[in-house]
């Protein structure tokens, strides 16, 4: 244990972590996008976005239909081309799990994962007691990950031993029937000084995956934000042999934008990093456009957005 | 587990149109050499010919410094200073536009990694002479009295770490300030140089204000030795810089002198470790460590040392070696035979003395002049590899205890051109910048440039500086000495 779970032990565990160059996290983000991937590096990066894209919908318009599209989408991306794989996860509000759980499993993909954002996603401004109701019932909707939001008010506010507590609460409602993600609202706690101790914060706390954003405020997913994320994570493996997770969500929409990320993976975190077990990427726009560079690999030309479903 | 390898990705050569031999350029025109003599020059990475280049002796020099004498008197001298300005802008207008292929020749030419080439050498040339197309009808407002002189005739030397760059850093300011000149490029790496030559031409610059003249330490010297030359400039060695300095002594020459440097990166406890190691391979093993102000000795507070040391470690081991052509590699060729010598010897004093060398696991190409990113810990003042320039990817890591000790240490060297700061305290970072003696602080950041940053050493690094307004001051004589 590298903290004893008390307040004071997380503050000073915390309070200890080097400080973020922002000049410097930026510059390095910076020279990691200008990586050039061509050919069977870039096949190999599409393949791989693909199966770590959670395919997301999180919109007050939500039906069971378009849940239903999504899902089909999610098992087959491609239906002219059975090699692409399935991808991540599918991501919906708690309401939908149900729905997209059974439909999942009536069409060949029980083994993809659906995630649930919960603790009164996006804003996270309910009781705790809302947030503990919100969580169980999506795990027993079947929800195989929760993404549940931090507290931002809290931890800018300085009450991080609140959120310490209500990441480690919503964990345990998780159990083993669900994955937790614990998303940063990284936009909203602005410096790279305050990522670095979400981070620790909730891998300290119980998160599986670390999560940048909601996907509701921008900036979201930029690449220094990832890229401490990253670094978070592999050192905090050399710390405890452990592995987490993270996710980067929002804004992420082209290929290049995914490779770039994928980039950041393997010269941060390291290529042991490179699975949909341990880093995925939240996104409903970027799908069509990994799958259209896809075909453009094979067949050399682009084809119209028609090729493509739109779901 | 995943199998991310970057495939290949090279920069295609097809744009770089390298003429088979090249002869001096005088006068606005490329001509023979009067004896007829030639050398050539090769791309370190795979030891292939590139080019057949002129090569110049005393009786082309003074051919060029009496082609330079000329447009200085009939036509640089008396042009409007706002005609100057528009030369020196087009000429950075067309350098940005053939960018690509200045990029390429320079990385066949250098070894260096043509993203270094095509980020950094480019366009921080071309943005020499925007910056200095500026300053040349605002000459009187510089600082150096209402109607400030050029010399005359300037004879420039310059070397292979960044050949280009080095051009434009001699050339602009000249110019600029309404002096004429002959340059000798480094003798392996003249190539960007004579492409520069076409570009003067393709500018219409008037015949005579760019003289370049190929050749070896024979050449350079008959430059510095011509009596018709009012100012030498010159960046390289410690050792030719003394010897420069003798030569010029009771003569009507200036000089300005960019020399070595043994450069300290202080990382204080309270850093910010990722960005510090970021700093510490980019100050060491950006251009394989050809940089006269490289961060060559990191200098860490003990306390944090081997947490800083271990992270070094897996970054170093990320650092991408090979072909300089590909878009994705990190460090380059070496530049020469000669220099992976020097190389090689100065640092198998470190293992003689007792230091421990470490490198990544890395696979070196077979062909061409290569060096592994090295690091040396244990490394102690009174070892050579702490006080001599090794001028490659060869970093010699010493602790310190107190803030005191690291500025004790950082300054103990004969050398003054450089130094870095890492520390997340502003208080501390300006307190310690009082302290050293180095011509360039960085302050959580290591090797950035810029045109109006002057940039010049202490002690042996050098005299004078380049860049900025100071740099100007170095090719312009001041009215009130006009005066007298």
């Amino acid at each position: 244990m590298i903290i004893d779970g008390s307040e004071k032990s997380l503050r000073k565990f915390l309070s200890d972590l080097p400080p973020v160059d922002q000049v410097g996290a930026e510059a390095r983000a910076a020279m990691l996008a200008t990586r050039s991937i061509k050919t069977s590096s870039k096949a190999w990066a599409i393949d791989m976005a693909i199966s770590m894209v959670d395919l997301t919908t999180l919109e007050g318009a939500d039906t069971p239909g378009k849940v239903k599209s999504l899902c089909a989408k999610a098992v087959r991306p491609d239906q002219s081309d059975l090699t692409v794989p399935s991808v991540g996860a599918i991501c919906v509000y708690n309401d939908m799990v149900k729905i997209a759980r059974t439909e999942l499993d009536r069409i060949g993909g029980k083994s993809l994962p659906v995630a649930a954002v919960a603790t009164a996603f996006p804003s996270g401004r309910a009781s705790l007691a809302v947030k503990k109701i919100d969580t169980q019932d999506a795990v027993d909707a079947g929800a195989n990950e929760i993404d549940m939001v931090i507290d931002r008010g809290a931890f800018l506010s300085g009450r991080i031993y609140d959120v310490f507590e209500e990441i480690r609460v919503i964990k345990e409602i998780c159990g083993k029937k669900a994955h937790l993600k614990v998303i940063l609202e990284t936009g909203e706690l602005v410096t790279y000084d305050n990522v670095r101790k979400a981070s620790y914060l909730a891998m300290l706390a119980g998160a599986d995956f670390i999560k940048t954003s909601t996907g509701k405020v921008a900036p979201a997913a930029t690449a220094p934000v990832v890229l401490v994320m990253l670094e978070a994570v592999r050192d905090y493996f050399t710390l405890t042999g452990e592995k987490i997770g993270v996710k980067p969500a929002g804004g992420i929409r082209t290929t290049k934008d995914a490779i770039k990320q994928l980039v950041l993976v393997k010269e941060t975190a390291g290529e042991q990093w490179l699975t949909p077990d341990l880093f995925r990427i939240g996104a409903s726009a970027l799908l069509n456009d990994l799958l259209m560079q896809r075909m453009k690999l094979r067949t050399g030309h682009y084809a119209s957005a028609n090729y493509v479903t739109v779901d | 587990m995943s199998d991310f390898e970057y495939a290949n990705a090279p920069e295609s050569k097809a744009i770089a149109n390298i003429s088979p031999n090249y002869g001096l350029f005088i006068g606005g025109k490329f001509v023979d050499p009067k004896k007829g003599k030639s050398f050539s020059t090769i791309n370190p990475a795979t030891e292939e010919l590139l080019s057949k280049v002129g090569y110049g002796d005393k009786s082309d020099i003074d051919a060029a410094v009496r082609s330079a004498r000329a447009a200085y008197t009939k036509i640089w001298s008396k042009m409007p200073a706002k005609e100057r300005g528009k030369y020196l802008y087009r000429i950075a207008r067309i350098m940005q536009e053939r960018a690509r292929e200045f990029a390429v020749v320079e990385t066949l030419d250098n070894g260096k990694p043509i993203r270094e080439s095509r980020d950094t050498d480019i366009p921080l040339a071309a943005a020499h002479f925007f910056y200095h197309a500026g300053w040349a009808d605002k000459l009187e407002y510089a600082g150096f009295g209402s109607k400030p002189k050029p010399l005359g005739v300037v004879g420039q030397i310059i070397p292979w770490n960044f050949p280009l760059l080095m051009l434009a850093w001699k050339i602009a300011p000249a110019l600029a300030a309404g002096n004429t000149v002959v340059l000798k490029p480094a003798e392996t790496t003249p190539l960007t140089a004579l492409l520069f030559a076409e570009v003067c031409q393709q500018a219409g610059l008037p015949d005579g204000v760019v003289n370049i003249v190929t050749g070896d330490g024979i050449t350079g010297a008959a430059l510095v030795n011509h009596p018709d030359i009012n100012k030498v400039a010159f960046t390289g060695s410690t050792e030719v810089g003394k010897a420069i300095a003798r030569s010029i002594s009771a003569t009507k020459k200036t000089a300005t002198l960019e020399l070595g440097g043994k450069a300290a990166n202080l990382v204080f406890e309270d850093a910010a470790v990722d960005e510090a190691v970021e700093g510490i391979i980019n100050g060491i093993f950006f251009n394989q460590g050809h940089v006269c102000c490289a961060g060559s000795r990191l200098i860490i507070q003990e306390n944090v040392a081997d947490e800083v040391l271990e992270k070094l470690k897996k970054r170093m081991s990320l650092i991408r070696v090979g072909d300089p052509m590909d878009k994705n590699t990190d460090l380059g060729a070496i530049n020469s035979k000669e220099q992976l010598n020097k190389i090689e010897e100065i640092s198998k004093t470190g293992d003689a003395e007792g230091a421990n060398r470490w490198s990544p696991d890395i696979k070196l190409p077979t062909k061409g002049f290569w060096y592994p990113p090295t690091i040396f810990t244990g490394v102690t003042q009174s070892h050579r590899i702490a006080r001599e320039e090794i001028f490659g990817p060869v970093l010699s890591v010493l602790t310190f205890r107190t803030p005191a000790e690291a500025i004790e240490k950082a300054n103990n060297t004969m050398y003054g051109l450089s130094a870095g700061i890492w520390s997340d305290k502003g208080a501390k970072v300006l307190w310690a910048a009082k302290q050293l003696k180095a011509g360039v602080i960085w302050s959580n950041t290591f090797n950035k440039f810029d045109p109006a940053s002057p940039f010049g050493g202490y002690k042996e690094s050098g005299w004078g500086r380049e860049g900025g307004r100071h740099g100007l001051a170095g090719y312009l004589i001041s009215d009130s000495k006009v005066n007298k």
